[in-house]
């Protein structure tokens, strides 16, 4: 397992200082899952403030929520359980 | 789970969440466990000096504050622009506080098995 960190975040847009404690805070390696309003966050509008991060996005959230035209890939709950066993630890960013 | 980072990100007495954050610091360190906690953007109101928070029928934070370094918890962390955009400096804080940039955020995230906003 590498010593990387899994950031999940659960806001969207309405606390923009919290997406940047989250960039802030990432290591290389580390990886971003946008669920519930945090999906918003992958909307082309925002894609560049992720930099080169490629953030993955829960799908049934995003389905949920009717938004389309996302920047970033989707994942099912069976690949949100395999992000968290990947990662060393996961952070909630709520 | 050995060594736990504590993130707080609510100013005081608006919500339960910073008296949560303190308790959940001082159950950690009850179990012995090694405890650090970062503060974050309106969290850094919590170390205000002077809380008087009688005549809207709450408790004082401060006493379970001041109790921090007696349980050991003397690791608290503080984020630097958190403190600027809010006019707040260290040596006006009622507590020791480490403060930290982009930088030494990643490397607090390494640091600790287990990480817990509150």
């Amino acid at each position: 397992m590498s010593d990387s960190t899994l950031h999940i975040l659960n806001r969207g847009p309405n606390q923009p200082d919290l997406l940047q404690h989250l960039l802030d805070a990432m290591s290389e390696g580390d990886q971003i899952l946008l669920i519930e309003d945090g999906i918003y966050w992958a909307s082309e509008h925002f894609a560049e403030r992720f930099l080169l991060a490629r953030p993955k996005v829960l799908a049934a959230d995003a389905e949920a929520r009717g938004l389309t035209n996302l920047s970033f890939e989707t994942v099912d709950d069976g690949d949100f359980v395999e992000l968290c066993v990947e990662h060393r630890r996961s952070v909630s960013w709520c | 789970m050995n060594s736990f980072l504590i993130i707080s990100r609510c100013a005081p007495y608006g919500s339960a969440a910073a008296r949560e954050a303190l308790e959940l610091a001082l159950a950690c360190a009850l179990f012995d466990r090694e405890v650090a906690i970062l503060l974050l953007d309106d969290a850094v109101y919590q170390l205000l000096p002077d809380h008087n928070p009688s005549a809207i029928g709450q408790k004082n934070l401060a006493a379970m504050q001041q109790s921090l370094p007696l349980y050991d918890v003397d690791k608290i962390f503080i984020c630097q622009s958190s403190l600027e955009t809010r006019g707040l400096v260290t040596e006006a804080l009622a507590l020791p506080v480490t403060p930290v940039d982009p930088q030494g955020l990643k490397a607090l995230m390494r640091g600790y098995e287990a990480i817990i906003n509150v």
